[in-house]
C-alpha cells in the first residue's frame, strides 16, 4: 500500500500549494498580475503563526484565524501601496515592481529577525491512525480538512455573495463592471485580502506540517502554488486546487521514486510542458488575439 | 560618416578607462579588490547587455538569464580545469554551450508571450540549475573548483566585444526587424519579418553572451556552486536591464556600473542593500517605469547624432 | 482579360463553433482594384486576415499566382506579393517614419547577420539600398518631411498613410486595404482615393479595398464583393451592386438595427 501513502503525502502538499495558487489565480484573474509577493505572504503568515502559538500561547485555530486576518491586511496595503498605480502601466512593470515588493518583505523580515529557520511547535497532537495499510496522521486530516473547509467558504463567497459577482463581473470587464456601479478599487482590494488570506492560513499549515519556517521560505512554494494556477488554467478557481492537487502529488511520486534531488524540477518541467502545449490549462479556455 | 565617427570615440574612450585600469593594476597601485570590481563590472556589462538585446531590443520578457550564465560557467570551468583547454577556448566553448541551451530554451518557449513566457523562462533556469546540481561530475551541490584565470584584459574585450556586436546587430536591418518584433507582432509578421527566426536568433545572441560572461564569472572565484545562479542572479540581471531604461544599450551598460559599485559597498550588509534594491525598484517602477534612460542612448543626450529610437548607441 | 492573381474557393473559417466566415469564392486578375464591402461585423477583416496568413482558413482553398496560401504564415505570404494595412492603424509606434517603412523593406535586403555585425562592406551597401528605397517610398505619400519623426508623434491621417507607405515597402503585387479612409474627413478621403488611384498606376498594383462605407467604393472600384453575416451575398459592377436587393436589404437592415 505504498502507492496510498504516496497517494495522502502528495495530497497534504498538494493543499498547500492549492490554498497558495488560489491567491495567484484570484489576483491573475482580476488584474492580469503574477504577484510574486504572493509567496512572501504565505511566508509572513508562517510566521504570524508561529509567534501566536509558540509565544503567545494561542491554540491552532485562533492562530490561524490571527494569521489569515494579519495576511489580509498585507495584502490590501500591497496592493494599494504598490500595484494600485500599475493598473494601466506595462505588463513589464507591474511584473518588477511584483519582483521588488517579494524581495521587500524578504529581506525586510531577514533585517529584523535574522536569516535564522525557526522550529514550529507541536499544536496538534502526533498521533496517526492506519487505513488500509496506509499511515495517515492526524495533521494530514487537520490540513486537508482545514483546505477543504476554506475551500467551501471561498467558492460560496464568489457563488453565492454579493461580492463574488462583483469579483467575477471585475474580472470579466473592468470597465462594463465600473459602469455597472461596482467598486472596482475595492473589489480588487477585498480580492487580495481573500488571496492572501489563504496564503496565510497555507503559511501556517505548511508550519505545522514541515515544522521548519524561515524568511526564504515562501520563494519555491510560491513559484510552485504559480506553476500549479498555470496548470489548472489561471484565473480558474477550481483549477488552481486541482492544480495543487495535481503538482503535490507528482513532487512526492517523484520524491518516492528516488529522485528527490530532482523534485523541484519536476514542477518546473510540468510547467514548460503545459505552457507548450496547453497554455491556457486544463481548464482554460483558448483566447486569441484580435487583429 | 558621423555616425561611425561617434563610435570610434567611444571606443577610445573606452580603450584609455582599459589602459588607465590595467596600469594602476600591473603597478599595484589597485589591490584585488579594485581589479575584482573591475572585472565584476565587465561582467554585469556583459550580462545587462545580452539581456538589453532579448527584452529592451527584442520585447521578449525573458527572467531566466542566470541559466545560460550557469551554463557558460560550468561548461568553460570543465574545459580548463577538468580538461586543460586554453582559456580563450574554454571561454569559447561555454559561450557556445550556452547558445545551444538558449535554442533548447528559446525555440519552444517564445511562442509564449508576457508574463508567460517570463515564467517559463524563469523555470527553464531553474531546471538549467537543478541539472547542474544532480551532475557529480561538477560537484553537485558542493560545487566545483575552478582555476583562476579571469583577469581585466580578458574581462573588458570581451565586455567591449558584447557591446560592439549587440550595437551593430540592433543597428541594422536585423535589430530593426527585432525592434519591430518588439513594438507591434503581428504587424511585424505581416510586413514579412519572420517573427520566430529574430526572437529565436536574438535569444540565442543574448545566451551566448551570457555564457560568455559565465566563462568569465566562474574563472574569477576558486569555487562555483549551483546556488550562486538561482532566481536572484536572474533578477540582478534584469534589474540592470529595466533600471537602465529597455530599449536603451547606454542605459543598462550605466544602471549595471552603478549597481555593481553600490552593492559592492554594501557587501557587508546582504539585508541592507537587498532592501534598498527592491525599494529603488519599486520607486522606480511606480514613478518612471520607461527606467532612467527610457529608450534614449547617451549619444542623443548630446546631440551627437540624429533624433532616435531603438538602441543606437553608434549611430 | 488578363491574368488570375487571386483565387479563393469555398474559403470558411470557424472558431470553435462559431462560423465567421463560410464559402468566401473570389477570383482578382492583375491590375484590377476590387471593393469588399458589407456591413460591421460582416467577416470583412476576417478574410482580410485568412488572406494574409493572420488567420488560417479550416476550409476551402485560397490560391496566389499559381501558389497554394493556406498554410503559409503572414511573413511567407507578404514574401510572395501580398501585402496589407490595419483597419486599427498598427504602426511600430517607437520607431521613426522611416524606420517604418525599413522594416516592410527588410525582406527584399539580403545582408546578413554576420555582415551588419562585422560591419563588411555588404552591409553598408545593402542599408544604404534600403534606406534610398525607403525614401523614395516616404516622398510619394509626403511623408517625407516627417522621416525622423517617431510614428506615433505623426497626425492620424499621416498615420493612415503611413501605413500605406508600409505596406507598398515591401513591393507587393496584391494590396490589401483594411478601411484606410477610416477616420478620416472627406476632403482627406478624396486626397487619399486619388493616391491610390496613383500609386496603382505608378506600381501595376492589383489592390482589394475593404470599406465599410458603400459610396466610397462606388466611385473607384471596377468590381465589389459583398459579405454579410459572413457570407458572399453579392458581386458585380458598382451599378448592379447598388441595384441589389439583397445588398440594400443588407445595408437597410443595419440602418434600421442602427
Amino acid at each position: 500500500m505504498e502507492w496510498l501513502q504516496q497517494l495522502i503525502n502528495g495530497i497534504s502538499l498538494g493543499s498547500i500549494y492549492a490554498l497558495i495558487a488560489l491567491g495567484y489565480t484570484m489576483v491573475y484573474g482580476i488584474i492580469k498580475l503574477i504577484n510574486f509577493a504572493h509567496g512572501d505572504v504565505f511566508m509572513i503568515g508562517a510566521f504570524i503563526g508561529f509567534f501566536a502559538i509558540a509565544r503567545w500561547g494561542l491554540g491552532f485555530f485562533p492562530a490561524l484565524i490571527l494569521a489569515m486576518v494579519v495576511c489580509a491586511i498585507l495584502g490590501v496595503l500591497i496592493e494599494r501601496i504598490a500595484y494600485k498605480r500599475l493598473r494601466n502601466a506595462t505588463r513589464i512593470a507591474a511584473l518588477i515592481t511584483a519582483i521588488g515588493v517579494s524581495l521587500l518583505i524578504e529581506y525586510t523580515t531577514i533585517f529584523f529577525r535574522g536569516a535564522q529557520p525557526e522550529a514550529y511547535p507541536d499544536v496538534i497532537p502526533n498521533k496517526s491512525f492506519h487505513f488500509l495499510g496506509a499511515q495517515i496522521s492526524m495533521q494530514s486530516i487537520m490540513i486537508l480538512s482545514v483546505s477543504i473547509v476554506l475551500m467551501i467558504i471561498l467558492q460560496f463567497i464568489v457563488h453565492k455573495t454579493k461580492i463574488g459577482k462583483a469579483m467575477r463581473a471585475v474580472s470579466y470587464d473592468e470597465e462594463a463592471a465600473r459602469l455597472m456601479g461596482i467598486n472596482v478599487d475595492n473589489t480588487i482590494s477585498i480580492t487580495f485580502a481573500i488571496g492572501s488570506a489563504l496564503a496565510g492560513a497555507a503559511g501556517v499549515i505548511f508550519g505545522i506540517y514541515y515544522t521548519k519556517i524561515d524568511p526564504l521560505m515562501g520563494i519555491i512554494p510560491g513559484v510552485k502554488a504559480f506553476v500549479a494556477a498555470v496548470l489548472g488554467g489561471i484565473g480558474i478557481i477550481p483549477g488552481a486546487v486541482a492544480g495543487g492537487m495535481v503538482l503535490g502529488v507528482v513532487e512526492t511520486v517523484v520524491s518516492a521514486l528516488g529522485f528527490s534531488l530532482w523534485r523541484d524540477a519536476a514542477a518546473f518541467v510540468i510547467l514548460i510542458l503545459i505552457l507548450i502545449f496547453r497554455p491556457s490549462g486544463i481548464f482554460g479556455k483558448n483566447t486569441r488575439e484580435k487583429v | 560618416m558621423k555616425k561611425s565617427k561617434v563610435f570610434w570615440i567611444y571606443v577610445a574612450i573606452a580603450l584609455v578607462v582599459y589602459a588607465v585600469v590595467q596600469f594602476m593594476i600591473s603597478s599595484g597601485n589597485f589591490d584585488m579588490y579594485y581589479s575584482n570590481l573591475f572585472i565584476t563590472i565587465a561582467i554585469n556589462v556583459i550580462l545587462a547587455v545580452s539581456l538589453h538585446l532579448v527584452i529592451g531590443i527584442t520585447g521578449q520578457f525573458s527572467i531566466g538569464h542566470a541559466g545560460f550564465l550557469a551554463v557558460g560557467a560550468y561548461v568553460s570551468a570543465i574545459f580548463t580545469t577538468n580538461l586543460g583547454w586554453p582559456f580563450p577556448i574554454a571561454l569559447l566553448m561555454g559561450a557556445i554551450a550556452a547558445a545551444i541551451a538558449g535554442l533548447i530554451v528559446g525555440i519552444p518557449t517564445l511562442r509564449l508571450k508576457g508574463d508567460y513566457l517570463a515564467i517559463a523562462t524563469l523555470g527553464f533556469a531553474e531546471i538549467i540549475r537543478i541539472i547542474f546540481l544532480n551532475i557529480d561530475y561538477v560537484g553537485g551541490a558542493a560545487g566545483m573548483q575552478v582555476d583562476y584565470l579571469t583577469t581585466w584584459t580578458y574581462a573588458f574585450f570581451v565586455a567591449l566585444i558584447t557591446v560592439v556586436v549587440i550595437s551593430n546587430f540592433t543597428n541594422s536591418r536585423h535589430g530593426r526587424a527585432c525592434i519591430a518584433v518588439r513594438e507591434d507582432e503581428v504587424a511585424a509578421d505581416s510586413m514579412g519579418i519572420n517573427t520566430t527566426y529574430y526572437k529565436v536568433l536574438a535569444f540565442a545572441i543574448g545566451s551566448f553572451f551570457a555564457g560568455l560572461a559565465g566563462g568569465l564569472f566562474s574563472h574569477n572565484f576558486f569555487i562555483i556552486q549551483p546556488s550562486q545562479f538561482g532566481f536572484l542572479k536572474s533578477f540582478d540581471i534584469l534589474i540592470y536591464v529595466v533600471l537602465g531604461g529597455l530599449g536603451s544599450l547606454s542605459g543598462s551598460i550605466i544602471a549595471a556600473i552603478l549597481l555593481t559599485v553600490i552593492s559592492l559597498y554594501l557587501q557587508d550588509f546582504p539585508e541592507t542593500r537587498m532592501i534598498i534594491y527592491s525599494l529603488v525598484l519599486i520607486i522606480v517602477m511606480l514613478y518612471r517605469p520607461a527606467g532612467l534612460m527610457g529608450t534614449k542612448e547617451v549619444t542623443d543626450l548630446f546631440k551627437f547624432g540624429k533624433k532616435s529610437k531603438g538602441g543606437n548607441v553608434n549611430e | 482579360m488578363s491574368n488570375l492573381l487571386l483565387k479563393v474557393e469555398d474559403v470558411g473559417i470557424h472558431f470553435g463553433g462559431l462560423k465567421a466566415v463560410s464559402d468566401l469564392n473570389m477570383e482578382m486578375y492583375q491590375g484590377e482594384l476590387i471593393g469588399l464591402i458589407g456591413p460591421n461585423g460582416a467577416g470583412k477583416t476576417t478574410s482580410f486576415n485568412m488572406l494574409t496568413g493572420v488567420y488560417k482558413p479550416t476550409e476551402g482553398v485560397i490560391t496566389f499566382d499559381g501558389k497554394k496560401m493556406n498554410n503559409m504564415s503572414p511573413h511567407q505570404v507578404t514574401k510572395s506579393g501580398v501585402s496589407r494595412t490595419f483597419q486599427n492603424i498598427r504602426l511600430f509606434k517607437e520607431l521613426s517614419v522611416l524606420d517604418n517603412v525599413k522594416v516592410a523593406n527588410h525582406s527584399l535586403a539580403h545582408h546578413s547577420v554576420f555582415s551588419s555585425i562585422l560591419r563588411l562592406p555588404s552591409h553598408f551597401s545593402g542599408e544604404a539600398k534600403m534606406e534610398r528605397e525607403s525614401i523614395e517610398f516616404l516622398k510619394i505619400f509626403g511623408l517625407d518631411k516627417y522621416m525622423h519623426e517617431l510614428a506615433k508623434n505623426l497626425p492620424y491621417g499621416m498615420q493612415r498613410r503611413l501605413e500605406i507607405a508600409r505596406a507598398l515597402a515591401a513591393k507587393p503585387k496584391l494590396l490589401l486595404l483594411d478601411e484606410p479612409a477610416a477616420g478620416m474627413n472627406p476632403q482627406e478621403t478624396h486626397d487619399l482615393m486619388e493616391l491610390i488611384a496613383l500609386i496603382r498606376e505608378k506600381f501595376d498594383l492589383t489592390i482589394l479595398l475593404i470599406e465599410h462605407d458603400m459610396g466610397l467604393v462606388m466611385g473607384i472600384c471596377e468590381r465589389i464583393y459583398v459579405l454579410d453575416h459572413g457570407q458572399l451575398i453579392a458581386h458585380g459592377s458598382p451599378e448592379e451592386i447598388r441595384h441589389n436587393p439583397k445588398v440594400i436589404e443588407a445595408y437597410l437592415g443595419e440602418e434600421v438595427a442602427e
